[in-house]
């Protein structure tokens, strides 16, 4: 039990990681607005790049920046240190998962706006309803 | 990284995630989910990624705010959950 505690207060950034992608994929099951579900869905997104981002983190490492290596014609004298510095690879992809998350966002949005010009509501259980209301 | 500033940010981004999906009006929804963005850029400025917290700051907390809300104004403000 003493152990159990002991791994989890240790592993505490992933557990709270773990919380927020529920909170998310809750709003995205359970609300009825078309945009609490796309808010939901982005907090689920932000989650998953939290976790990539802190799988890079090294304790005692510096930014992925070369030290000594700037200014005219210098070059770096000292051996590169692969600890000294964080890893640069899920900073990357991250990146690009940020830029896709809000271009996602963008069209959900498009498409939820063009949803109410249509059936003049965002809940979904109304325009339900109204769709039926068409059919007969 | 003190852990210390860690777990209070990180505090802090579940109580506005969860404010977020909450809170009935949708233009308190949009200003909740801004200050969510800005929290995570600053939880990603701690953890030495400070590209992903520039990129974060500039398209995630400002881009997708004004989309929301311009969203929100051309529909409704109104939530019923």
């Amino acid at each position: 039990m003493e152990q159990l505690l002991q791994e989890i207060v240790a592993k505490y950034n992933y557990w709270l990681y773990i919380i927020l992608m529920m909170i998310g994929l809750y709003a995205i099951i359970s609300k009825n607005n078309l945009i609490k579900k796309l808010v939901g869905m982005n907090i689920f997104q932000t989650a998953i790049i939290l976790f990539f981002i802190s799988i890079s983190y090294k304790e005692q490492a510096t930014i992925p920046i070369i030290r000594n290596a700037h200014g005219p014609g210098h070059v770096s004298p000292e051996a590169i240190q692969a600890t000294a510095y964080m890893n640069p690879l899920p900073h990357v992809l991250m990146l690009t998962a940020i830029v896709v998350s809000v271009a996602t966002f963008g069209v959900a949005l498009a498409i939820a706006v063009k949803v109410y010009g249509e059936y003049e509501t965002l809940e979904e259980d109304e325009i339900r309803t109204r769709i039926r209301e068409k059919i007969k | 990284m003190h852990w210390q500033i860690d777990l209070f940010i990180l505090t802090l981004v579940i109580v506005c995630a969860l404010a977020a999906i909450n809170v009935r009006d949708l233009l308190g929804a949009a200003v909740l989910f801004g200050a969510y963005s800005f929290l995570m850029c600053l939880l990603w400025a701690i953890m030495g990624a400070v590209d992903v917290a520039f990129t974060e700051a500039s398209v995630g907390a400002g881009v997708s705010t004004v989309f929301f809300v311009a969203a929100v104004f051309q529909t409704t403000r109104r939530s019923k959950d």
